[in-house]
């Protein structure tokens, strides 16, 4: 047999976003969290130090995480592990490529250390997911070698209403591009600042070329249930589960219903007696520079 | 022609759907006993296959579909999918404690190549297939035949990744992130479902 063995290759990278959807992403800060997200049936971990909410509440500079807290969660779970990079800090992402991490989410939760630049994701052998907010933001992600994209929300805040917004600026965008002359398509992408190509991919297939999760306030079986109406792939889910009373009971409760999104009888036997769910943040009462959304260029 | 089922309940299903789509077959996602009803094979699609275990156990898929994989049914399940199908599975890296379907005669050994950097492509020769198959593998299981009764058709230089026993088929890759139709072919025309075009 000839030996043509290739790593890292975009089809590998893609594919193994395409493999988590209709799944459910959890935050996890210890070990023991991770095992229980991943009994609750998460489709993968994500491995940081402090969920959003915390970094909220404690403020300072977010960082990557310590690589020996995030090797700990590695040896607990044999789910894909993520772990977030700041906004274009490479070396970070280089770190985390060294120790093997399924995919780098390069994220606006930590403290961008480049105000101009993303990394370069063609560069690396794993897979990035980045934040969008809407789908000039996404396709430039897109270019610079993200397999995967979700929308920001507004992480750490409980409260969905940013991720809705997100969503639907990017699903719409996407519907009305399918339906654009093909000589409208490159002041479009003048416009979005958007690569040309991923313009007109967007136009001819009528959907991204990389999967598009939900993130970024989700809290609530209905909450998943509702991105995923809306037409997003699956979701993560950060402080909601493990800042709610019963965090065992809620990360099940949510893979579930992203199973059965489509079925409001099963979303309502899933969604009783949960506990209490985190407590939530009007979107209104933050301040311009604690909006984590606005990170990212 | 009955339609195709493919389980719904998580991971790669669109890209199974389009597939089967494309060969002419009517597709039915399934994600409910009731829906196993009037269907001709069905596909485990890959996803994580901890999770597709529990949503199949919650949602009481387990009992119905073992005994139709006991009575004969065309099942063809790729990577996490042949996971479900597999008698015996472990990990190099970890313990695994994990319930199955219970089918096919086969040891998975999940996560055989290392984490997500060390997915990879590869070109396969395949038993029925004239020309090389692009194989994506990732975070992939190796198939290990435990009896004489599974007949492997394709393997890589670590082993075997593509098995058949009578109407289980398991694959190790992801045929379905290619736009290459021809191992979901094998898989329909073997049992009939599909007859050949020439």
């Amino acid at each position: 047999m000839k030996n043509s063995r290739e790593i890292g290759t975009w089809e590998a990278k893609k594919g193994l976003a395409q493999m988590l959807k209709g799944g459910v992403i959890m935050d996890v800060v210890t070990p023991e969290h991770a095992l229980i997200a991943q009994e609750a049936g998460a489709v993968a971990v994500m491995a940081l130090e402090r969920v959003p909410a915390d970094i909220r509440l404690q403020g300072g500079v977010a960082r990557m995480s310590d690589p020996d807290m995030i090797r700990s969660i590695q040896e607990q779970v044999n789910i894909p592990v993520m772990a977030k990079c700041r906004i274009g800090h490479f070396v970070e992402a280089q770190i985390l490529e060294a120790m093997k991490i399924d995919f780098i989410d390069e994220s606006e939760v930590l403290t961008p250390a480049d105000e101009k630049n993303h990394v370069n994701k063609h560069d690396f052998s794993i897979p990035f997911v980045c934040g969008a907010t809407n789908l000039g933001e996404a396709l430039r992600r897109i270019g610079e070698g993200a397999a995967m994209i979700r929308t920001k929300g507004e992480a750490g805040t409980g409260n969905v209403v940013e991720a809705v917004t997100h969503a639907r600026a990017v699903l719409g965008a996407i519907r009305i591009l399918k339906v654009t002359p093909p000589e409208e398509l490159m002041t479009i992408a003048k416009e979005m600042g958007a690569p040309y190509d991923l313009v007109r991919y967007v136009h001819e297939n009528g959907c991204l070329p990389v999967v598009n999760f939900a993130a970024g306030g989700l809290a609530t079986p209905a909450d998943a249930a509702l991105m995923m109406q809306l037409g997003m792939d699956g979701v993560f889910v950060g402080s909601g589960i493990f800042k709610s009373g019963n965090p065992e009971k809620r990360a099940r409760a949510i893979v579930e219903a992203v199973s059965r999104f489509d079925s409001p009888e099963v979303l309502a036997e899933v969604s009783s007696n949960l506990g209490e769910a985190m407590v939530g943040i009007n979107i209104s009462t933050l301040a311009d520079e604690e909006r984590m959304a606005r990170r990212g260029w | 022609m009955p339609a195709v089922g493919v389980l719904a309940l998580q991971g790669g299903v669109a890209e199974h759907i389009s597939i089967l789509t494309k060969l002419g077959c009517v597709v039915k996602e399934i994600r409910t006993p009731a829906g196993l009803k009037h269907i001709s094979a069905l596909i485990l699609p890959g996803g994580e296959s901890t999770t597709l275990i529990s949503l199949m156990n919650r949602w009481e898929l387990i009992r119905p579909l073992r005994a139709m994989g006991e009575e004969g049914f065309p099942i063809f399940g790729t990577c996490a999918g042949a996971v479900l199908l597999s008698k015996e599975i472990n990990e190099k890296e970890h313990e695994v404690n994990q319930d199955s379907l219970q089918l096919a005669d086969v040891r998975a050994v999940r996560n055989f190549f290392g984490r997500q950097t060390s997915s990879f492509v590869e070109e396969l020769t395949v038993a029925g297939l004239a020309e090389p198959f692009t194989g994506v593998f990732i975070r992939a299981p190796l198939l290990l035949p435990l009896s004489d009764e599974v007949e492997v058709l394709s393997r890589v230089k670590d082993g075997p990744v593509l098995v058949r026993q009578g109407n289980l088929w398991l694959s190790s890759f992801h045929p379905e992130l290619t736009s290459d139709s021809r191992i979901h072919m094998l898989f329909l025309e073997s049992h009939g479902i599909l007859k050949g075009s020439g």
